[in-house]
């Protein structure tokens, strides 16, 4: 049964992997127009030093292919250099927010709607849309809300009491049938559901696909992420049934501040900007004025 | 369809974030492009007699998971900052945590520059 711990071990290993594919040599300073005068030192497998605020102000202009960020007078480029442009003002608006809410250093760890942008626009792991969709589908197969406990009672219990809500929820939304498992093997998913849910996700742009990849690398559930994207979970809820067995230890044995509440802000944020990222990316904003009824 | 709560205790919050993030820099939160959107946005999308508007429902989720990054990537921060921002003991500290004492030569060693 995946443990805690394995989990921890693979996201770390999967966010170094980003950051090594997003960077080339010569760390982040290659992507903002001038290089900067501090030289960072360049080590292929550590994360980039933290840079200086070099800018005052961070404002927001709309080009051709959408809306940009310009650091003073200097445009946002991506770490393959590419220029910084998004579909979405609210997008833009909020990546701006992330870079000016940077004081003294620049802590890129923290800007998750940026790094999810830089992701759509270098598209480093070179996947199409089939294959971001087929990534996110295989977390089925140890989704883990489908993947039960067979000891102790009260865990059993609490994991049925939590997540079979979910699974009749997206059984009914979707017309499938997925169901639970307590084998090692993990649940058998029948293919008509996992077809279901591939032309599901068809129907999203290759934008909102990255994000949909990364919540659901995040949560280890796809199930969860449907409930996310169909307005049905909010973020605190699905973060906490995804870490439901941690809750749950936590709960008899006492929690670690430094570990526990480290790592639970630290998935909020990811997953809140993964859900954020998906809805400004799939929307269409048409505004219908409604006659005032007073 | 998610537990949201009221749309005003959502914009109240984000309101304390962008005040908590504007708290650093000398400019009031008032003037960012993100207060601006965010209370039109809010104005525009106001409770009307419909209950059951999908859009509305829509932005104020999306809104409230905006609070919930902006929420979370302080604490987080916060977090780092109180208990893995100190980086390594200089060699004097090292030394001092089981009690020794680095050797002091009144002429230096001879090597050092």
């Amino acid at each position: 049964m995946p443990s805690g711990a394995m989990w921890r071990s693979c996201l770390c290993l999967r966010h170094g992997w980003r950051r090594l594919l997003n960077r080339p040599p010569g760390g982040p300073t290659a992507s903002v127009g001038k290089r900067a005068s501090i030289p960072i030192p360049f080590r292929a497998y550590a994360p980039p030093a933290e840079r200086k605020r070099f800018y005052q102000n961070v404002t927001i202009t709309q080009g051709e292919g959408g809306f940009e960020i310009n650091l003073d007078h200097r445009k946002l480029k991506t770490p393959q250099a590419k220029l910084f442009t998004v579909p979405s003002e609210a997008l833009a608006i909020a990546v701006a927010t992330e870079w000016d809410s940077q004081q003294d250093t620049i802590k890129f760890y923290t800007m998750h709607l940026t790094t999810l942008c830089n992701t759509s626009l270098d598209n480093p792991t070179q996947r199409n849309k089939d294959q971001l969709i087929r990534a996110a589908v295989k977390f089925l197969d140890t989704d883990t809300i489908c993947y039960r406990v067979e000891e102790p009672e009260t865990l059993v219990e609490l994991q049925k009491n939590e997540w079979d809500p979910i699974l009749e929820w997206a059984e009914k939304r979707y017309g499938v049938e997925i169901g639970s498992s307590t084998s090692i093997m993990g649940p058998s998913i029948p293919t008509r559901t996992r077809e279901v849910l591939v032309s599901h996700l068809a129907s999203y742009n290759m934008w909102a696909l990255q994000g949909i990849e990364f919540v659901v690398t995040q949560l280890k559930s796809v199930m969860l992420t449907l409930g996310l994207m169909d307005l049905h979970l909010t973020v605190e809820q699905a973060v906490l049934l995804s870490r439901l067995e941690e809750e749950y230890q936590i709960q008899k044995w006492g929690h670690v501040e430094w570990a526990h509440d480290y790592e639970l802000r630290e998935l909020r944020a990811r997953t809140a900007a993964g859900v954020l990222f998906i809805h400004l990316c799939s929307e269409s904003t048409t505004v219908k004025h409604k006659l005032l009824q007073e | 369809m998610a537990a949201l709560g009221p749309p005003a205790r959502t914009l109240r919050g984000l309101l304390r974030e962008l005040r908590y993030m504007n708290a650093g820099t000398g400019r009031p939160y008032r003037d960012t492009a993100a207060y601006r959107y965010l209370v039109q946005a809010f104005r525009a999308h106001r409770v009307t007699s419909e209950k059951l508007c999908r859009a509305q429902h829509e932005l104020h989720f999306q809104a409230a998971t905006y609070l919930c990054l902006l929420r979370s990537v302080r604490e987080h921060v916060a977090l780092h900052q109180e208990f893995h921002g100190k980086g390594e003991r200089s060699v004097e500290e090292a030394a001092d945590l089981v009690g020794l004492k680095l050797p002091h030569q009144p002429g230096g060693k001879g090597w050092e520059p």
